[in-house]
């Protein structure tokens, strides 16, 4: 049990102070570091309370595949030298009361709802898909991903696939000067464009695109 | 404090989605940073969502999780390519300069 609480405040502190990070470094390439770091130390924490198939899985597609693309675009939009500075502008000092009024405002009220929440009994009666402790994790997630989400798991599906090609379709550009082969003008050429049959007439030679 | 419970896992996604809202309203330079603001929130309700399945022992709440998981992968790709469009078009992607809309 100490151990357990010992690994909690360890990974919650670094994720929290590298959550500050993010908002608060002045260069963007920190922030997605600091991005990375915050998902790995979560994702400790998952792996820790037992949910180890999703630890393993947010490792994968945030690590893997978010924070890589943001580190793309960053270094692809070269916004790096762009300084992200919190109290630099003039006249953005009115926003900064609000956002800090609004944020604490927010986080007191979770955490009042949090002090008042009790267990109801009867909660343990109307969950239908309760966890075995005889399979694992991943087992279990499985079991019941296929069969009673099907579903919601093609939906999330599908909502992939129209992310990926709405990013495609956004970032796709036709270039003008630049040359490239193209079939249905290839095919479609006939042999009266191409070849042309001419009189030669002797000491004179042939003058070609006049 | 030493006895880990539902309240603890709870608090830390409470910090974390203040600290994302933080981030959205204090960030005045770029857009890249809000994007990732918008990330730090959906952790949190993952933290959330996980934490309840794991104490209440109902594994809908991980099944969820992964859904989030994978709309915000999709959203993470949309925003960046529009972050790549918009800078193609407007050579900018600071936060004080996109006001077109006049907002």
């Amino acid at each position: 049990m100490i151990a357990h609480a010992i690994f909690f405040y360890v990974f919650s502190i670094i994720a929290v102070i590298s959550a500050i990070m993010v908002t608060a470094s002045k260069n963007t390439v920190h922030s997605v570091f600091f991005l990375i770091l915050d998902f790995i130390s979560i994702s400790c924490l998952f792996i820790m309370i037992g949910a180890e198939f999703l630890g393993m899985i947010m490792l994968i597609v945030y690590v893997g595949a978010v924070a890589v693309l943001f580190l793309f675009v960053v270094m692809m939009l070269n916004v790096a030298q762009q300084k992200n500075q919190w109290f630099a502008a003039k006249d953005s000092s009115k926003h900064i009361p609000v956002g800090l009024i609004i944020s604490t405002l927010i986080f007191f009220e979770i955490i009042i709802v949090i002090g008042g929440w009790k267990y109801k009994p009867e909660i343990f009666d109307i969950n239908n898909s309760i966890a075995q402790t005889s399979i694992s994790n991943t087992h279990s997630l499985g079991q019941i991903l296929y069969t009673d989400y099907i579903h919601v798991f093609q939906i999330s599906g599908m909502i992939l696939l129209v992310a990926m090609v709405g990013a495609i379709v956004l970032t796709f550009r036709q270039r003008s000067g630049v040359k490239r082969q193209s079939y249905i003008k290839q095919i479609s050429r006939e042999r009266t464009e191409g070849v042309e049959v001419l009189e030669v007439q002797s000491n004179k030679g042939v003058k070609i695109d006049d | 404090m030493i006895e880990i419970g539902l309240g603890h896992y709870l608090t830390l996604g409470a910090v974390i989605f203040s600290i994302g809202v933080i981030g959205i309203f204090l960030n005045r330079k770029n857009i890249i940073v809000i994007l990732m603001s918008i990330e730090l929130i959906l952790l949190a309700v993952n933290i959330n969502l996980v934490a309840f399945s794991i104490y209440l022992g109902d594994l809908a709440g991980q099944v969820f999780t992964l859904f989030i998981l994978t709309v915000a992968a999709a959203e993470a790709a949309i925003g960046l390519a529009i972050i790549v469009v918009y800078f193609r078009n407007s050579g900018t992607i600071r936060v004080e300069e996109i006001d077109k809309l006049k907002g």
